[in-house]
């Protein structure tokens, strides 16, 4: 929780992470790119206040203490969402799989809820073990990272009718929430990796499901949000927004929270620290003293409420997640708003 | 006393060439944020020899970035630099990227991006290129509404104007030529408001969603401008790259 100026905010993190990139855990042959992958991460933490940032040997594996102090002794986090992406390819027990981190929130009771993923290249096999994490952890949502490699494969869609089978289990489990992380591979190469599409085709077709796109399709913001506009299902992940765009570039990350709450408004946007590339405490203290900038540029834009930030920080996500919010914390009432946006032709 | 005299000739031949290179590069764009590789940083040397042999070499913001807009920067830059006067022989290649082996052989091959990426790969880039550059369309539409709306001129007037009403300068400039590329209409008294597929003018019924679109794909752009300035610095803290607004 956090409290600044007689206001309560309680804080759902929604995208974290508790990896290991350290080089005893490279895949021999594969160095390259697990190397190439963390040092990536790394430059991203480059973009957090100066104060924040950590040396790479640290920032390569980091102590189970280190993330509870970051989280929930200094970062106001009240609840975190654990966000896997496993990597085996280049990482040889995984880069930050459920297992790991199932493995810390059972000696964290209540402090975490632990995602897992699917991924339809692994087939039946891949779906009884799905089941089996999802019934053993309890998980609600699943983190899916569409670019990730396996063997000679660059990546997946969401329109292949093998993920449709996973997504009818989804439902049939109750993991209903579905976050969506797109890199820069998939198959054919020559397509757009970032491109959305596969996102909006199975929101329509599983209305049950809620689909929170990671760093809201950075770099396809605007394809995320014209999409999003006609899904009543598809949310907007904030990591890599607070964390890369409001210390480095204020007046972009105006610009952009101004699009999210004109294209999508303050039910759709879920807050995520995307620890350890940043730390929650500045994100969280930062977006609760930040307000659109009074410039000509952004006057299509309104301020932030107390009571739209505090769905941002961690309502939103609570009601996702069916975590309980003490009662001092709730908002008097929660009326659902509708974006302004745009209506289509 | 004459060979000195040749050889400062000769220095002067490849100081000018070698500048050549330079703005040759300079009209090579990243198609996704559509600015110049130069003002990107994304050059970390040009060179020519006496010889006429231009080396060459880009970096990116980050290790994993996307191949085939890779893939198109190396492919232009290779294009444009060998097609300045005096370049005798190209050698253009991008460092410290996870595909640069694939990239820089089928680039240096004039291979096309299907056969450096086999079995990867279905089709060339010429379609993912013209997206980006309707997208650009997109993004030049707002910053020239924009300086529109702000000498006085009312929105509702915007569907009847013409691409000539728009402000004299780089923008209105840089749009049209983003339109001639997509062979959209692009000469003053084609309309200023036009449908970036089809080329169709914008009607009075369609303008908010046009500008609003237009508006939110240029905060893309420049958001992701933002963000790739900074992981090359903090890739490549020695280098001084040009800082963007915001």
């Amino acid at each position: 929780m956090y409290t600044k100026d007689g206001e309560k905010y309680f804080v759902v993190d929604g995208h974290t992470h508790f990896w290991d990139a350290s080089p005893e855990n490279w895949v021999p042959g594969q160095e390259e790119y697990a190397k190439g992958w963390i040092e990536c991460f790394h430059a991203y933490q480059g973009l957090g206040p100066a104060d924040t940032h950590w040396p790479l040997d640290r920032f390569q594996k980091y102590s189970e203490e280190l993330m509870m102090h970051d989280l929930f002794e200094v970062g106001h986090v009240d609840v975190a969402i654990f966000q896997p992406t496993n990597l085996r390819q280049w990482y040889t027990n995984g880069f930050n799989t459920t297992e790991a981190n199932a493995a810390l929130s059972e000696k964290h009771p209540g402090k975490f809820r632990v995602n897992t993923y699917f991924d339809p290249r692994e087939g039946d096999a891949g779906m009884r073990a799905f089941e089996e994490r999802v019934k053993r952890y309890g998980c609600k949502g699943v983190k899916l990272y569409t670019a990730e490699w396996r063997g000679d494969s660059r990546g997946w869609s969401l329109k292949d009718p093998e993920a449709a089978k996973y997504l009818e289990k989804c439902e049939e489990l109750g993991v209903k929430n579905i976050h969506v992380h797109k890199g820069p591979t998939i198959w054919p190469l020559d397509k757009d990796a970032f491109d959305v599409s596969d996102i909006d085709y199975v929101a329509t077709n599983f209305q049950g499901l809620n689909f929170i796109v990671e760093h809201v399709g950075l770099p396809r913001i605007e394809d995320f949000c014209f999409m999003a506009t006609q899904e009543r299902n598809v949310y907007a992940g904030l990591a890599v927004v607070v964390g890369g765009l409001m210390h480095a570039r204020p007046k972009f990350f105006a610009k952009v929270m101004g699009e999210l709450m004109f294209w999508l408004g303050e039910d759709k946007l879920i807050f995520g620290a995307d620890y350890a590339i940043w730390e929650p405490r500045w994100q969280v203290e930062g977006f609760v003293d930040w307000q659109m900038p009074k410039d000509e540029e952004l006057s299509d834009f309104a301020p932030l409420t107390v009571t739209q930030k505090k769905k941002i920080l961690g309502l939103n996500a609570a009601r996702l997640y069916d975590i309980e919010v003490p009662a001092d914390l709730r908002l008097d009432e929660a009326p659902v708003v509708e974006p302004v946006g745009v209506p289509g032709p | 006393m004459t060979t000195v005299e040749y050889q400062g000739a000769g220095a002067g031949r490849t100081a000018a060439v070698t500048s050549a290179v330079w703005s040759a590069l300079g009209t090579v764009r990243d198609p996704e944020l559509d600015e110049p590789l130069t003002d990107l940083g994304f050059v970390s040397r040009a060179e020519v020899n006496p010889a006429g042999r231009a080396v060459v070499r880009l970096r990116l913001p980050t290790y994993f970035c996307a191949p085939n807009f890779a893939f198109l920067m190396v492919a232009d830059a290779y294009d444009a630099v060998s097609a300045v006067a005096g370049v005798t022989e190209t050698d253009v290649a991008l460092d410290d990227h996870f595909a640069a082996a694939a990239i820089n052989r089928g680039v240096a091959a004039r291979a096309g991006f299907v056969a450096s990426f086999e079995g990867e790969a279905v089709d060339e880039l010429d379609a993912l290129r013209a997206d980006f550059v309707r997208k650009a369309v997109l993004a030049g539409t707002d910053r020239v509404c924009r300086a529109l709306l702000a000498n006085g001129v009312e929105r509702e007037r915007l569907p009847g104007l013409t691409l000539g009403d728009a402000p004299e300068g780089a923008d209105r400039e840089r749009l049209r030529a983003r339109r001639r590329e997509l062979s959209l209409p692009a000469d003053d008294g084609d309309p200023l408001l036009v449908d970036p597929v089809t080329g169709a003018a914008v009607r009075p019924e369609q303008l908010a969603r046009h500008l609003g679109l237009a508006r939110l794909t240029r905060t893309s752009q420049e958001a992701n401008s933002g963000v790739c300035r900074g992981m090359l610095h903090a890739r490549y803290p020695h280098i001084d790259t040009r800082e963007g607004e915001g």
